[in-house]
């Protein structure tokens, strides 16, 4: 009913801040706006190519991008400073001035406290913000209220570090001091999840860091899918070569239950498992934001999207795009997140520029390291077909092997994509 | 509700925005944004052994295509990548990024090693990596400002046999020592 009201308001040209819609005049409004205006919430791998790109395709586009902080660290690579191949995350973390300076993105560093899809108004920690349209890249958080026992300390004790930044350094810190013949539980949810190879690659590194320095422990790596989920071979195939006695690689064990005090997991509740460092990856859903804006759809979980445009199918004039949106083919990944904002940003531009929109392709890759030296890769083209994305057939794949090529490209990787989203 | 609403506009007769609008096919733009993440915005890469594409001429990039595709030049996930794209479509990639400007790199190089160089490509090089490897010769690639490791990584893959020297190229390379190629490398890296 309020999207026919506001509908109205705007065809009959009325401004949509007229007054009598809720919401409107209780917290100031900030930045009013004038000409056409994005809003873009989220600067991760997302956000921030979409907030760039939309300038870049049309500078008489106002583009705002919200975030809650002043910098961003990439999960991608964050395990290479669990395993200690990188010595801290500053290679790993960008700030927004130059997407401000280059591409005059107006940066608010505020934290945004629900969305007013009727109003076309975004409501932070600063004041109100209204938008024509907006686009929503706010990635995971976690479903905790499905494991028994877990509580607001549970990540303290035993960090997910599935948000780089503190929770890496603090994985990090307590294999650190860990004494040498200590056990590492991980705990890998069920899909889908944000990064579907991440837990393997962690395991890897985690596996690298012990034989190194803990050579008398083991990791129990506690994994609630039937199988690896992603690169499966190519992660069995390095385990075998380099961590046969490190790694204890078990299938279908969902854990269901945390006990604090033991620093114990259980295992569909019956077999408790003991780690002297516990890494508890929490199953995942759309970020708080996108379940509180009431942009997740019947699974509770998810966003629901138009797969040409990302527009919510929810709420008109909302687009979600990275880990939160069901993007058919395209995986939960930063490159897809990158790519998926691309798409996003070229149709945001032609619907409101009255254009045609065009029609998706994409492209996801992406690179684990088994050891310091050694990585894999996967690959894949997507396009849209009826509707939905899928991936172009014949193209993609993973890499044939581990090998020092894919480790010296995938260093290139990352350099390109997080210059891409900072400069 | 969005039924219900373009329900409305059609009754009354207001055909506005909406999601119903015609998607044209995947445009240039479209395509070649999707390599940027790796290639940078544009096709300006700052990944040390990733090519900048900004600037390329367009038959070198459809013949490395066309290459990763079948198999014969080696790489990383490139192969893959360029499976999942017609001939039409790669040529639009390639002509997108031939016309972006030319991305100059700021990279440590030899002084020396780019005097020699300098000496060295002319009577070598220039006739196909012509303007100082600003341009190249039908499918010749340009070379200027690309990153040296990549075309340290590039020049291996050539000596090894991993990557298959044009005839005319291998003429002129095979003669040559380690410290000429390195030579020639910095200078052309050093061009912009």
């Amino acid at each position: 009913m309020t999207l026919d009201r506001r509908s109205f308001l705007k065809l009959v040209g009325a401004g949509v801040g007229a007054a009598g819609l809720p919401l409107i005049g209780r917290a100031a409004e900030m930045m009013p706006k004038s000409g056409k205006r994005v809003v873009v919430v989220g600067g991760g791998y997302g956000g921030t190519i979409a907030a760039k790109y939309i300038r870049m395709m049309d500078s008489s586009i106002e583009v705002v991008l919200i975030e809650r902080g002043d910098h961003f660290v990439s999960c991608p690579f964050s395990n290479l400073y669990i395993g200690g191949i990188l010595k801290d995350l500053s290679s790993l973390t960008i700030t927004y001035d130059k997407l401000a300076s280059n591409h005059g993105v107006k940066v608010v560093q505020a934290e945004v406290t629900g969305i007013n899809a009727a109003a076309h108004t975004v409501m932070t920690s600063k004041g109100d913000i209204k938008y024509d349209r907006l686009v929503v890249s706010p990635g995971i958080d976690f479903r905790t209220e499905e494991y028994a026992g877990y509580n607001a300390s549970t990540a303290e004790l035993m960090p997910h570090s599935w948000k780089a930044g503190p929770q890496t350094l603090l994985l990090r810190k307590q294999l650190e001091q860990m004494k040498n013949g200590g056990n590492v539980v991980m705990s890998i949810p069920l899909g889908p999840f944000r990064c579907p190879p991440g837990p393997y690659e962690r395991t890897s590194m985690i596996a690298m860091y012990l034989q190194k320095h803990k050579p008398k422990s083991k990791i129990i790596v506690l994994d609630a899918n039937p199988d690896i989920v992603s690169k499966g071979k190519l992660f069995k195939q390095g385990w075998a070569k380099y961590y046969k006695d490190v790694i204890d690689y078990r299938p279908a064990k969902k854990v269901t239950a945390v006990d604090n005090n033991k620093m114990s997991v259980l295992v569909e509740g019956i077999e408790e498992i003991h780690g002297d460092v516990i890494n508890l990856i929490p199953s995942q859903r759309a970020a708080d934001l996108a379940v509180k804006s009431g942009l997740v759809g019947e699974d509770k979980k998810w966003c629901p999207i138009n797969m040409g445009t990302f527009e919510s199918t929810i709420h008109k004039d909302i687009h979600v795009i990275g880990d939160s949106s069901i993007a058919g083919a395209m995986p939960k990944s930063g490159y897809s997140a990158n790519s998926e904002a691309k798409v996003c940003a070229t149709n945001v531009v032609a619907l409101m520029n009255n254009r045609d929109i065009v029609e998706l392709s994409g492209i996801n890759t992406c690179y684990s390291f088994i050891t310091e030296k050694e990585a894999v890769s996967v690959a894949a083209v997507y396009k849209l077909d009826n509707g939905k994305i899928v991936g172009v057939k014949g193209a993609g794949g993973v890499s044939p092997d581990l090998s020092t090529t894919e480790a010296i490209y995938a260093h290139s990787w990352v350099k390109n994509i997080l210059t891409e989203m900072s400069t | 509700m969005t039924i219900k609403w373009r329900g409305w506009a059609l009754a009354t007769g207001v055909l506005a925005i909406s999601a119903v609008a015609q998607a044209a096919p995947p445009t240039p733009a479209m395509l070649s944004n999707a390599c940027a993440g790796c290639h940078g915005t544009n096709g300006g890469s700052a990944g040390l052994t990733m090519p900048s594409l900004a600037g390329q001429s367009k038959e070198a990039i459809e013949v490395a295509m066309k290459k990763f595709k079948s198999g014969e030049r080696p790489g990383s996930i490139m192969g893959r990548i360029a499976k999942g794209y017609d001939e039409g479509q790669t040529s639009a990639i390639a002509e997108y990024f031939s016309k972006q400007k030319l991305h100059v790199t700021k990279q440590a190089l030899d002084k020396a090693k780019i005097a020699k160089g300098a000496s060295l490509q002319e009577s070598n090089c220039g006739r196909c990596h012509i303007e100082d490897g600003r341009e190249g010769k039908d499918d010749t690639p340009a070379m200027a400002s690309q990153w040296l490791p990549y075309m340290q990584m590039q020049m291996a893959d050539y000596l090894s046999g991993a990557r298959k020297m044009p005839e005319k190229m291998k003429e002129k390379v095979d003669p040559m020592s380690k410290e000429d190629l390195e030579a020639l490398l910095h200078f052309y890296a050093s061009v912009n």
